[in-house]
């Protein structure tokens, strides 16, 4: 009877042993979604300060695969519409040694600050990268967006 | 004491069913779900192409496809390389027409969804692609003018059917073309303005009924893709809808680790884009420096969105409008090809440099750097176990 009670103390240890090990390998195991993942915020201050900037898909969601128009909206630092900006796009997908897929373009101010960009594609899931290099009255600056798909 | 048996025993049942099924996380399925053919929209109308559905000009479409009269000697049609019962493709390294090309015949199931086409891009519309072979030399060698006299004399009702009268012929050289011989670019320049214009006009039709015969061939469901619906419903895979451990593995392979579908995404899976991945070239085949090249070829040719022959507005020529000329990203990038199907017609890539999967793959975990430009890969260690799985689920691909 002794002995029984052995044997299952063994297996009991052996299973809890087990169970913490598959424990240790599951928590410490790589998760497929990235726990800290760049900043997607759609409203940024310019790398100098000098625009406050949103940047919003018009149709409102993200379409992976087909060509998309978005809107920049371009704010001074004390809140007017900035207008007749020079903006030029780059950008690309910096795990990939890429650059955009397309070239993107300003095709349209439409008031109160805002420019379409039409021609944006995002071919693939992961992050993006689109980099504005804006010029006007108020002075150069750049501004970085980070796009997650 | 039996009790507590009992139990220790059912426990440790329980913790083996468990490991045989397929356990995928939320991420994982939606991944999974995304690649199912279900996923596939409605095939969009092509408003470049006013003909791309009406059943006539696919009828007349599929005649010329397959008819050898399409060649300069009688022996090449599209259906030489595009094999109706091989995928349409012609499983060669290289397709021969008249000549030996330098590039892999594609398959055409669901072709009517690429943006661009070719290898490299160089026709932005399945009409302007389907122009191209006919007047390659090494293709089907003929010229726009004698295609355009063969269409009146063989199909002459059935065109004017479809798209009008055609123009007249009184005149007209027999053979001119700006890209064929030196005596058919003569041909072709002493020729009104008003006259090439009508052979163009003529050649861009038989363009657009080829294409609205091609938007037919669409992706088949598969092994793969009655998994995923089972997957997603939460129902028990049935018959061959079941994968094996292997195959659920190589599945797992695909969408993470190996981060195949990076680019290989979507219910085709392909992205529709064009990567440099590292592919050497083969010796003895011209230079070729994939998507670089191909930008100032489709801005060139005369039947791209921005030409006359296009239907419809501009508003389709998005792809063109946006596309990008000038990228260190270009050189030696190729498109992304679909792996529907691509277990069973070897071989592979852009001129069939790898005869198996098991080279694919090898080539991929690898990484090599690419003769010219930058590779996007990055070595990858798979053991061989994980490696066979990886082809083992792209074989659920094309069954």
């Amino acid at each position: 009877m002794v002995s029984i009670w052995r044997y299952l103390l063994a297996g009991l240890g052996l299973a809890a042993l087990l169970v913490g090990i598959l424990a240790v390998v599951y928590l410490t195991a790589p998760r497929s979604a990235q726990p800290a993942g760049p900043d997607v915020s759609r409203t940024k201050k310019s790398e100098n300060g000098l625009y406050m900037a949103s940047f919003v898909p018009e149709r409102g969601v993200v379409r992976q695969g087909e060509l998309e128009s978005w809107l920049l909206t371009l704010k001074t630092k004390t809140g007017a519409s900035v207008e007749r900006a020079a903006i030029a796009i780059s950008g690309g997908m910096p795990q990939h040694n890429h650059g955009l897929p397309t070239s993107p373009q300003v095709t349209d101010y439409l008031g109160e600050g805002r420019y379409r960009i039409e021609g944006l594609k995002f071919t693939m899931s992961g992050w993006w990268q689109l980099r504005f290099a804006i010029s006007s009255g108020a002075g150069s600056d750049t501004v970085l967006f980070n796009v997650v798909l | 004491m039996k009790r507590l048996f009992c139990f220790l025993a059912l426990m440790v049942a329980v913790i083996l069913v468990g490991c045989g099924k397929p356990d995928f996380s939320d991420a994982e399925k939606k991944t999974i779900a995304s690649l199912a053919l279900s996923r596939l929209p409605p095939l969009k109308p092509d408003t470049t192409n006013r003909f791309a559905d009406v059943p006539a000009a696919a009828a007349l479409g599929s005649t010329l496809f397959f008819d050898l009269g399409m060649s300069r000697d009688g022996t090449v049609s599209c259906s030489t390389c595009h094999k109706i019962d091989r995928q349409f493709q012609d499983d060669l390294p290289q397709a021969v027409g008249v000549g030996h090309t330098n590039r892999r015949t594609m398959p055409l199931a669901g072709v009517a969804r690429d943006p661009w086409f070719f290898w490299d891009g160089r026709r932005d519309s399945l009409w302007a692609q389907a122009l191209t072979p006919l007047e390659n030399p090494l293709e089907q060698a003929g010229n726009r003018a004698a295609y355009a006299h063969y269409i009146k004399a063989r199909f002459g009702e059935r065109y004017e059917r479809i798209f009008g009268p055609l123009p007249d012929f009184s005149g007209m050289p027999l053979n001119a073309s700006p890209l064929g011989t030196d005596a058919e670019k003569a041909a072709w320049n002493a020729m009104s303005g008003a006259q090439r214009d009508g052979i163009n006009g003529v050649f861009a039709n038989l363009g657009k009924a080829i294409a609205a015969f091609e938007r037919s061939i669409e992706p088949a469901p598969t092994r793969f893709d009655r998994f995923a619906l089972d997957l997603v419903a939460g129902a028990e895979p049935k018959g061959d809808a079941v994968f094996s451990k292997e195959e659920i593995l190589g599945l797992k392979l695909f969408i993470g680790k190996a981060n195949c579908v990076t680019c290989h995404d979507g219910p085709r899976f392909t992205d529709n884009s064009f990567h440099n991945t590292g592919v050497p070239p083969v010796a003895g085949l011209p230079p070729d420096r994939g998507r670089i090249d191909a930008v100032a070829q489709v801005e060139a040719d005369p039947f791209n969105c921005f030409g006359a022959y296009r239907d419809g507005d501009a508003s389709a020529c998005g792809e063109l409008r946006f596309m990008v000329k000038d990228a260190p990203q270009l050189v030696r990038a190729y498109k992304t090809p679909s792996l529907r199907g691509a277990a069973t017609r070897p071989p592979y890539m852009h001129a069939g440099q790898f005869s198996s999967l098991d080279e694919v793959v090898a080539h991929y975990a690898k990484a090599a750097p690419s003769v010219e430009g930058t590779s996007e890969v990055h070595p990858l260690e798979l053991s061989d176990r994980e490696r066979g799985a990886l082809v083992a689920f792209l074989k659920t691909l094309a069954e």
